[in-house]
Formats: structure tokens, sequence, C-alpha cells
């Protein structure tokens, strides 16, 4: 007979349920709750707040722009999950913010000339049972926020390589540049895919493809470049879609559900998108640069994986050991397609033997079984 | 012994027929067989198809066990280099052995734990019955190579690399291995969800090299019971050795004392051998030549010349080149292995043709006096080669059974 393990409350990751309603730019209907709207006057180097604690319930925020940048307003979780935002707000402007809000803790942030950390402070809101939270988890999930903005942020300068190329008619800078215009995206791939309508734009390989589904983004593109060797008008309008696309994912990329549970199990997927995609030349079966992504993949997974291990070591220390050596013997392996460990510049695939596949895919497994465990890992008490 | 019929001088006179070169070469039983798809005149089987055999004893279990119905087998390579590693694998495999041997599923089960884990057994095998699922691990050469696990000293000279026999051709991605398990159960299922979940439990320190699913057992261990057809159409294995004849076990399948290393004492060395048949052009061939290449009637199965299955087969009256002649033990000095083969059927090949023949494997007590030898012969002289190819092979050291529940898998090789 086996013991019935508890099913762990898993409170801790829960997402505080809340409807954000981002504020429109026109004059809001919305009355300010309990306790009026909040005051938040920000200019270049300061973000002024007239009260930092108000009722659960509606909240409105009442913002004025005195700087000379254009700033954004943020209210955030404890791990930089938005709850509601205003992007925009010139300089000498007043704009309105609103959210239905649960009680607990949370952040205020302006960010003048709309980039970086911001400059934030601590708010809280009162009433009704807050969620319990875990301040080590919060501060993964808060770091693998900034993770998936930042390789966002780096991928369009890098994608702009790759479809200026192609607007140019270079057939071989764009061939240059489409392995590393691909890396951000995989790196943090579950994210993105997070928001169902982006990857069937940007990701789609043509057996994905539904009837009567247009072919758009990089494998389109990629089919062009080295089976058809040809750039033409249609290429260059499916390369500008593609900025489009990718601009519209970095934008909402800090808005993505992002929790510890769903962090651990992004890592797994990645590694999933390798066993299935990668490991058979499916990903990228006309450049044949798989092994790019499939880094992307390894890298991805092992960031999440190293900001959750404070927590997974001390709750399955035993876990934590093997993830460490499987991501090393992994890594190795990957290294030995490469000539320079800085680059990014692997073996092409259709070079890599069936046997040397098959170990491969025997390090993917090795390193997947035990990172499926992770996640009740973060979760157990 | 009353299968073993072994009348006095039986061979070197009957080699003369025919006018044939006598090369005392051959297998025991009708070796390099193949497969059958199980008829309504079956084995009456030994023991209730859905019980449980004991995974615990003095040999594993899966050797002179009756034969079950289903098999899957299959060969791994170690990937860890840490033999403390590999000792604790081979523990754990114990455990989830037992466990699947006894009907259970592994570890916590197949649900009610953790919802953010995912259970520890996968969960196809509940609500089946054991099935008589036995689980026998072998080691293969590449375990005992120098600077692996220090077990270079521990290798047995029994556990020689199979010389190559003329007609063989070998795919690297079918041979060898440094370990394997056979699952046999009368449920398909429960063979796969065992081999499924050791493999899951070992991913990280081992990895499946090739693995191949058998049905309609070849050959019986119970002589009693109805001879198995294989994929040709032929009784074979008629002359096996049984399951209840320990006086044969021990005299062809069981290390003794006496052979060497003490970590053997009990246990066997196992043969395997992907054999590909040619069906479509076996299936043209006429009923005369078929029944020549093998020696036997394809109705009854009674040698050439005689009425009845387990009529004694007088070999002379064979064509030299028959199956059953070479393969006879008075045709190898006597000799004698365990067979326990199975058919296969892996679709198609992409031509057209069944991708089907015999998995054969055979429980010795010394390949080098057994499997080697015969299939010397065979290889040789056997008209049965034209329909035939080997196409896989794998050599393994099968240790003793595991005798009570602090007992391990290859306890005794590590010890």
């Amino acid at each position: 007979m086996r013991p019935v393990r508890l099913s762990v409350v898993t409170a801790i990751t829960a997402v505080a349920a809340l409807t954000a309603v981002t504020g429109c730019a026109e004059k809001s209907d919305a009355k300010a709750g309990a306790g009026g709207a909040v005051e938040v006057t920000a200019d270049d180097s300061s973000c002024k707040v007239s009260k930092t604690e108000f009722p659960a319930g509606h909240v409105q925020f009442d913002v004025e722009n005195k700087g000379s940048k254009v700033t954004e307003v943020y209210l955030l979780f404890p791990d930089d999950r938005i709850v509601a935002e205003r992007e925009n707000i010139g300089p000498g402007l007043k704009q309105t913010l609103t959210a239905e809000v649960k009680a607990g803790s949370y952040e205020l942030a302006c960010k003048p000339g709309m980039k970086g950390h911001g400059i934030r402070q601590k708010v809280t809101v009162t009433g009704g049972t807050a969620v319990k939270r875990d301040p080590k988890l919060d501060a993964a999930v808060a770091a693998y926020r900034t993770y998936a903005q930042e390789q966002a942020d780096e991928t369009l300068p890098k994608a702009k390589a790759f479809t200026d190329a192609i607007r140019k008619g270079d057939l071989e800078a764009a061939k240059k540049a489409y392995a590393p215009s691909r890396l951000g995206w995989e790196r943090t791939e579950p994210v993105a895919e997070s928001f169902g309508d982006i990857d069937p734009k940007t990701d789609t390989r043509v057996n994905d493809l539904e009837k009567g589904q247009k072919w758009t983004g990089w494998h389109r593109l990629e089919k062009a470049l080295w089976q058809d060797k040809k750039i033409g008008a249609t290429e260059k309008a499916l390369a500008t879609e593609l900025d489009t696309d990718l601009t519209d994912w970095q934008k909402r990329v800090g808005t993505a559900v992002i929790t510890p549970t769903s962090m651990a199990n992004g890592a797994k997927e990645l590694l999933d998108e390798v066993a299935t995609g990668k490991i058979t030349g499916e990903e990228d079966r006309y450049s044949h640069t798989d092994l790019v992504d499939f880094k992307g993949n390894v890298e991805g997974a092992q960031k999440a994986y190293e900001l959750l291990k404070p927590v997974a070591s001390v709750n399955q220390p035993a876990l934590t050991k093997d993830l460490d050596k499987q991501f090393a013997a992994l890594n190795t392996l990957l290294d030995g397609y490469r000539t320079d460990k800085t680059s990014y510049d692997f073996t092409s695939y259709d070079k890599v033997s069936e046997a040397d596949r098959k170990k491969l895919s025997d390090a993917v497994n090795a390193l997947a079984e035990p990172l499926s465990r992770l996640a009740a890992a973060v979760v157990t008490k | 012994m009353a299968d073993e019929t072994n009348p006095g001088s039986p061979s070197r006179r009957s080699l003369i027929g025919w006018g044939g070169a006598g090369l005392a070469l051959g297998a025991v039983a009708a070796g390099g067989g193949v497969a059958a798809l199980r008829t309504g005149d079956d084995t009456a089987p030994v023991a209730e198809s859905s019980t449980a055999v004991p995974f615990h004893g003095a040999h594993q279990a899966g050797i002179a066990t009756a034969v079950q119905d289903r098999l899957h087998f299959a060969s791994f390579d170690v990937t860890t280099e840490d033999r403390a590693e590999l000792i604790q694998l081979l523990k754990d495999w114990t455990k989830a052995a037992a466990l699947m041997a006894q009907g259970h599923p592994v570890g916590d089960g197949a649900y009610g734990g953790q919802p953010e884990a995912p259970p520890d057994d996968t969960g196809e095998a509940l609500g089946l019955k054991p099935s008589r699922l036995t689980l026998t691990i072998g080691f293969g050469p590449g375990l005992f190579r120098k600077g692996r696990f220090g077990l270079e000293d521990k290798r047995p000279d029994a556990l020689v690399d199979l010389p190559k026999f003329p007609g063989d051709n070998l795919e690297a991605t079918r041979s060898g291995g440094d370990l394997c398990v056979q699952a046999c159960a009368d449920d398909p299922q429960v063979a796969v969800h065992a081999i499924r979940n050791l493999a899951r439990i070992g991913f990280g320190k081992i990895a499946i090299r090739w693995s191949q699913l058998g049905f309609g057992k070849t050959s019986s261990t119970t002589p009693d019971a109805q001879t198995p057809r294989n994929m040709m159409g032929f009784k074979d294995g008629t002359r096996n050795i049984s399951g209840t004849d320990p006086a044969a076990l021990d005299q062809h399948v069981w290390v003794s004392g006496k052979d060497g290393p003490d970590w053997m004492t009990g246990g066997s060395y196992l043969v395997a051998r992907r054999i590909r048949m040619h069906i479509e052009t076996w299936d043209r061939a006429s009923l005369q030549e078929q029944e020549d290449v093998f020696g036997r009637d394809k109705g009854e199965g009674a040698p050439v010349g005689k009425a009845k299955e387990r009529d004694e087969p007088f070999l002379k009256a064979m064509l030299p080149t028959s199956h059953v002649r070479l393969a006879h033990p008075d045709s190898n000095h006597g000799i004698r292995i365990l067979r326990r083969g199975y058919s296969f059927t892996d679709g198609t090949d992409g031509l057209g043709r069944l991708d089907a023949g015999l998995f054969f494997l055979a429980y010795q007590r010394d390949a080098r006096k057994g499997f080697i030898p015969i299939q010397q012969g065979l290889a040789r002289h056997d008209a049965l080669n034209e329909y035939i190819q080997h196409v896989g092979s794998a050599h393994f050291a099968v240790p003793p059974g595991v005798r009570d529940k602090n007992d391990w898998w290859g306890r005794a090789l590590f010890s």
C-alpha cells in the first residue's frame, strides 16, 4: 500500500485574481474608490504618491507628468507582474489609471523615459485577506520577468538586422542574421507562447499550418532564403510583418502571468521543445541552425532553474544536485558543436550523425526527467 | 529428461546420410526459427495467465518460467560513469521490478500524488492483472571494460564477444548493450509498461540503446503443451529444454559453482539475435521446399518419415542442409540451449515488405559450448539462410536470482 502524499496547497503561487482595467486616455467614468483618488506626481527623477495605503477595491490613480521626459506609471505585484499600467504620458500631461485591486503589498513605479526599473515605492492595499507569499519566490519571479523583458528588448535590434537584410535583398546577410535573431525568443518561448496570438504569426513551421492559414514569420523566411534562394516583394513584406509582431511581443511580455510554478513548467517545456523539435531537425529544416535554438532553449530553462534554485535546493537538495549535473553535462555536449564558447556559431545540424543525435537526445532525457519535478520542489513546504 | 532421449550413440553415423559432409555443427533445438501467431489450439496454460510469477528465487524468473505470450526486450547503454550511481540504479530497478511483478505500480503510484509533479508510475497498467510478468536482467561485455566500473576482473570468460557468423548483416543500432532487461508477460501492455518505467527511473544513468517487441512465443518450455508455430508457419522448438526438467536445466542452462566466476553461480548466458525473415519469398516457396528446409512436415510437425511431431527424428532421412538436422543435438555433440524466442512484426520496411521475423533468445551455461558452435554450423549450411538474415545481436551474462527483499540485481557482481 502506498502512502498517499498530501496534495500541497499551491496558494503560495496562486495568482491573486484581479481584473486590471487599464485606464483609457480619455476621461474615465470610473469613480475613485472609498478612499478617493490617489495622486501621482511624476517628473524626471521622482515619483510622489499622495498616500501609500488605501482600501481594496476600485482604485484610481490621477497621474501628472511634471518632467521633461515621456513617462509611464505601473502598479505592480511584488513579483513585478503588472496590475495596471499607463504608457506614453507626455510632459505636462495628466492621465488616469484605474484598477480593481485586492488586499496586499504592491509597488508603484514611474518610468521617466519609458525604460528601466523605474522609480518605485511600496504601497499597501488594506481590507480582506491578503495572499501569503514567499519573498524568495517573488524575487525569483521578478528576476525572471526582467529576464524575459530583456530578451525581448535585445531581440528587436537583432531581428531588425535580419529583416533589414531581407528588405535590402541581401541573401547572405539575411542568412547570417537569421539564427541570432531567434535566440531571445527561444530562451523565453513559453512566455511568448502564453500570448496565444503571437507565436502562430512568428514561429509557425510549414506542417503546423491549418488549411487556409497564411504562413508568416521566421520559418517562412528561412525557407525563402535557404530553399528558394530568393527574396521577393512578398518576403520583404513578411519581414516587416515580423518586425511588427515581435514589437507586439516586446510590448506585451511584461504583462504575462508568471508564477514560480509556471517558471518551472516553462523550463520543462523548453526541454520538450528541444526533444520534439530540435533533436529531430524539424525546427530549422532549411537552415539547419537547430543547435542555436537548442542552446537558446537550454539557456532559458537554466535561467528559470537558477532563479528557483534557492527555494528548490532547500526543499529537495538531491534534485537540484542532479539538475546541476545534468545541465552541465548537456552544456558540455553542446559545446562540442562550437569552436568558440562565446559565440553562437554551432555546427550545421545536417552534419550531426544519427549516433550523435541520439547522444544529444539521451542527454536531454537525462535533464528533462528531473526538471519535470522542479515545479513540485518549489511548492513543497 | 524424458524429452531428451539421447539414445546411446546418436550422431556420428547419422551425420553421413545423404552423402552430406557431416559437419558436426548445429543448434540445439531448432533454433533460428520464427514466431507464430497464436492459434486456437494453443497451449494449455501452465498457470493462469493473470497470476503473478514470484520475483525472488535462486534463479531469475523469465528463463525456466513457462513462456509468456508477449515480450518487450530492451538493451541499455550505461551513461553514468559513477559506480555508486549505477549500483543505486540497480537497487532502484530491483525494487520497481519486484513491485511490478506483483502487479503493483512503481514508487508512489500513478495518481493521488502532488498535482504539480509528474506521477511516479506511468499508469497504463493500472487495473491490469500481473499477467505473469517476469523481468530478467543481463550484463553486457561493455560493463566490464577497463576504466569504467572496476569490473574488468569480474568479466566471465564465457562472456565472449560473439564471432562474426557468415551471412550476418548486423546493425549497430540493434546490437550490443551494457545492460538488458527482458520483460515477458501475457499482456503486451504489462510488458511495455515495465520497460517504460524502468527506462524512466534510469534516465540520466542509462539510455535505451534498442528494444524489441515480440508476440506469439516461438518456443515453449512446457513440452506437454502444443508447440507454437513460427512466422514461417512451422512448429519450432519441439525439443526445447523443459522448464520443469531440473536435470536438463542444471546440465545446459544454469552456471554451476565449478564454472566460475562465483558471482555467476545460478545465472546463465543469454544470446539475443534479431532474425529478419524474407517473408514474401518464403511464402512463394513450394510446400515441398518449405518442408525440406525445415525437415518437418507443415501440418503435424513430424520429422521427415515420421507420423507425429514428437517422434524421434531420423536425421539421415533429412537433407543435410535441413534446419532440424543441423540444429539437432545429435548433430552437435549433444549440445542443447533453452530457447525463448518470439515473433516480431515491426510494420513494413518502406519497400512494401513486412519487417518481420524471429527475435531469437537463448539461455545456456556457456555460449562457447552452446549458441556459437550451433550457429557456426547453421550459418554455413542451413537451407533456411536463403530466407533469413541476422540483423541484430547481443550477448549478456545473466546473474542469479534476487534472493529476498534485501538482495538486488547484480549484488554479487558489485560486492
